[in-house]
């Protein structure tokens, strides 16, 4: 009896691994028909920047908000912890480097993918589920070109606009708490932080890892769109499954990216 | 929503987004500092680099004259070879001492210019004849012990 | 003869499911400028029917003609050419609810032709005048009600004046008047376009008045066919419980379940 249900275990195990890669293989191909035919999104530009506006801009609230108080909290905790080691005047380089190569990029894309991700997701399911999808082709429309690409590259566009919009109200946000509350001096807060941040090495960096966690995104927020099943709870099932996976993702890239850019590949 | 009010909005997140981007590269980062200048390359061979690294800067009297370029290692010599990018305009003279430095006790490495005498200057490909390798520190520790323990010795006799 | 039928389908058999077919051995024929119904139960297989001459799935077997072209042997853009002659009425409309009316019904010719923008502007207006909602123009699908939004995408199926028009259970869910309306509009507008319409319906007695000819679909095979007439009066069993609504015949009331008695614990198996 244990065997069999020993045997039952690993073959569900088995058939969700080969599932997993299989899903795995279907969105590529998925990703790769959507970059070939995305020469309506790029030729007919205002659907794009129509996607841009759902995507970028309603996120301007809370990617704003949040970079302002990220940016508070890194002054308030920065200062207190520097403050122990005489070292309360690095602080500005202490809320740039943090911001500019890690939070901006991750939070904003974590934000992202829950706020424009899961829009995405419910939207694109949602036109499946009432057969809007099926009808744009029996009108002989190619629906990933029409519909998902422009989405596609709504978002990768607004992504990396998002991150350095985060990074630069945290920067406000600990220059607000750190010199106009607290004190530090406000010549040492803005020089020594440019002397430690670099453009190419953090900003540049930090600008890439926005981008790739911007393709990432929106690839699976498409793709568990037009993947959903045409049911209530199929499309709130992509919802969810669009936000976790983006999650996991951004974590997961961002610890291979930040390995190979600012360790020099010597942490692998 | 009609289209316009759509593209307004979009061009605002797209400039203020750039905007950003801008204000990062400038106020935060050092942009501003050395993009356009023009560059002279010097090298410089030295025992001991200690922690140097590439894009390290090169200061005199305390100024950012340049950046470390590269960093080779010379099989004949055994020695470390030490590219810098100085800025054109200033111009050293051909005996001019190269020290690797430390900021602060614990801070990171750079290369400090010290300036000689000579009427001629340095040009680019030149090398730097007087170098001063950087301080490791575990010699620094077993030379302060050798010397308490020989202050010892002779305080004993 | 076979050069009037804008759809054949010969001898097809489809599965979603290798193992279980939906369609056994189905075999339809569609003359120029008729209008023919697709009749049977909820699940039989006349919607999957409809999607096969649609050109959505191929048949596993037997070969599915449409407009002078084998489904099976289209690539994408021989595919997309057949449906530009071929307009879908969906069954609850399908509208783009991010688009107005007036937007919906442009849809295809603004994709399609390089018409200007005043050129279209008519041509939806009598598009949308056909169907009686040229007032409409401006409002959002989330505006209509069911009977209207199902107008305006009839407006929209015929926007390019196709040859063949598909109708996906067009009265499902609509008061009496709407479905009075829609079932008019079908009548009309075939005749009126010249167009040839398959009507995919289980409402008998409607299509019994607006159609010329109707298949019977069940358990995935074609049972009965005829012109209204004969169906009317036919005497076969199937045709019989379908036309009058007879609760209990052919299509049995009983789901197969195990002996009553059983089941109540009566009697012991």
């Amino acid at each position: 009896m244990a065997s069999n249900a020993l045997r039952g275990y690993f073959e569900r195990l088995g058939n969700q691994v080969t599932s997993g890669v299989w899903q795995l293989g279907f969105a590529a191909r998925f990703l790769a028909y959507m970059l070939l035919h995305s020469g309506t999104a790029l030729r007919r530009f205002s659907l794009t920047i129509r996607e841009i506006y759902f995507s970028g801009v309603l996120s301007l609230v809370i990617i704003l908000v949040s970079g302002l108080f990220v940016g508070m909290v890194l002054g308030l905790q920065g200062y207190h912890t520097l403050e122990r080691y005489g070292s309360s005047e690095a602080l500005g380089v202490l809320v740039a480097l943090s911001l500019v190569r890690e939070l901006g990029p991750v939070v904003a894309g974590l934000l992202f993918a829950s706020r424009a991700g899961s829009a995405i997701t419910a939207e694109i399911g949602l036109m499946k589920a009432t057969e809007q999808i099926s009808a744009m082709e029996m009108m002989a429309v190619d629906p990933i070109a029409r519909v998902v690409a422009p989405r596609f590259w709504g978002g990768v566009i607004s992504m990396p606009l998002l991150a350095a919009l985060f990074s630069a109200m945290g920067i406000f946000g600990g220059y607000l708490v750190g010199v106009k509350l607290i004190g530090v001096d406000d010549g040492a807060f803005w020089s020594q932080m440019q002397a430690a941040v670099d453009v190419r090495e953090d900003i540049v960096n930090g600008v890439i890892k926005s981008f790739v966690f911007g393709i990432a995104v929106s690839w699976i927020a498409v793709f568990e769109g037009y993947d959903a099943a045409p049911t209530a709870e199929g499309v709130s099932r992509a919802t969810t499954r669009t936000v976790v996976t983006s999650s996991l993702a951004i974590l997961a890239l961002d610890f291979v990216l930040t390995a190979l850019m600012f360790t020099g590949g010597t942490a692998t | 929503m009609n289209r316009t009010t759509i593209d307004l909005w979009v061009g605002i997140l797209v400039a203020a987004g750039l905007g950003a981007l801008l204000f990062l590269a400038l106020k935060v980062g050092n942009l501003a500092s050395f993009s356009a200048a023009q560059t002279y390359e010097v090298k410089a061979n030295f025992a001991n680099i200690g922690g140097l690294k590439v894009r390290a800067a090169v200061k005199s009297a305390g100024v950012v004259v340049g950046r470390v370029s590269e960093i080779r290692f010379d099989t004949e010599t055994y020695e470390a070879v030490v590219t810098m990018s100085l800025n054109a305009a200033y111009r050293f003279p051909r005996d001019t001492v190269a020290k690797i430095l430390t900021s602060g006790l614990l801070g990171e490495q750079y290369i400090g210019l010290e300036a000689g005498g000579d009427t001629k200057m340095l040009k680019n490909g030149d090398r730097l004849k007087l170098t001063q390798s950087a301080v490791v520190l575990e010699n620094l520790i077993s030379q302060f012990l050798f010397n308490k323990a020989a202050e010892g010795k002779d305080s004993a006799k | 003869m076979p050069d009037s039928n804008i759809v054949e389908v010969e001898n097809v058999w489809f599965g979603y499911d290798p193992e279980r077919p939906v369609l056994r051995d189905v075999s339809v024929a569609i003359p120029r400028g008729k209008v023919v119904a697709i009749m049977g139960q909820s699940g039989c297989g006349k919607t999957t029917l409809l999607r096969i001459i649609g050109g959505v799935h191929m048949p596993t077997r037997g070969r599915a003609q449409v407009l002078g072209e084998l489904t099976s042997e289209l690539d994408q853009d021989g595919l997309y050419a057949m449906r530009r002659r071929m307009g879908m009425l969906f069954q609850f409309g399908a509208l783009f609810t991010d688009m107005s009316v007036y937007d919906n019904v442009a849809f295809q010719m603004r994709e399609h032709t390089g018409l200007p923008q005043d050129m279209i502007h008519d041509l939806v207006m009598l598009k949308l005048q056909a169907v009686g909602l040229r007032g409409a123009a401006r409002l959002m699908p989330s505006e209509l009600s069911g009977g209207m939004a199902r107008r305006v995408a009839l407006a929209r199926a015929i926007a390019l004046d196709p040859q063949l028009m598909l109708y996906d259970e067009p009265f499902t869910g609509l008061d009496p008047i709407s479905f009075g309306v829609i079932a008019r509009l079908v009548r009309t507008l075939n005749d009126a376009l010249g167009t040839t319409s398959i009507v995919v319906s289980h409402d008998v007695q409607e299509c019994l008045d607006i159609v010329d000819y109707l298949y019977f679909v069940a358990d995935g095979q074609v049972v009965a066919r005829g012109t209204p007439e004969e169906i009317r009066a036919s005497q076969e069993p199937f045709v019989d419980q379908f036309v009058h609504g007879k609760p209990d015949g052919p299509v049995p009331f009983n789901y197969p379940a195990p002996e009553y008695g059983a089941d109540l614990e009566l009697t012991k198996t």
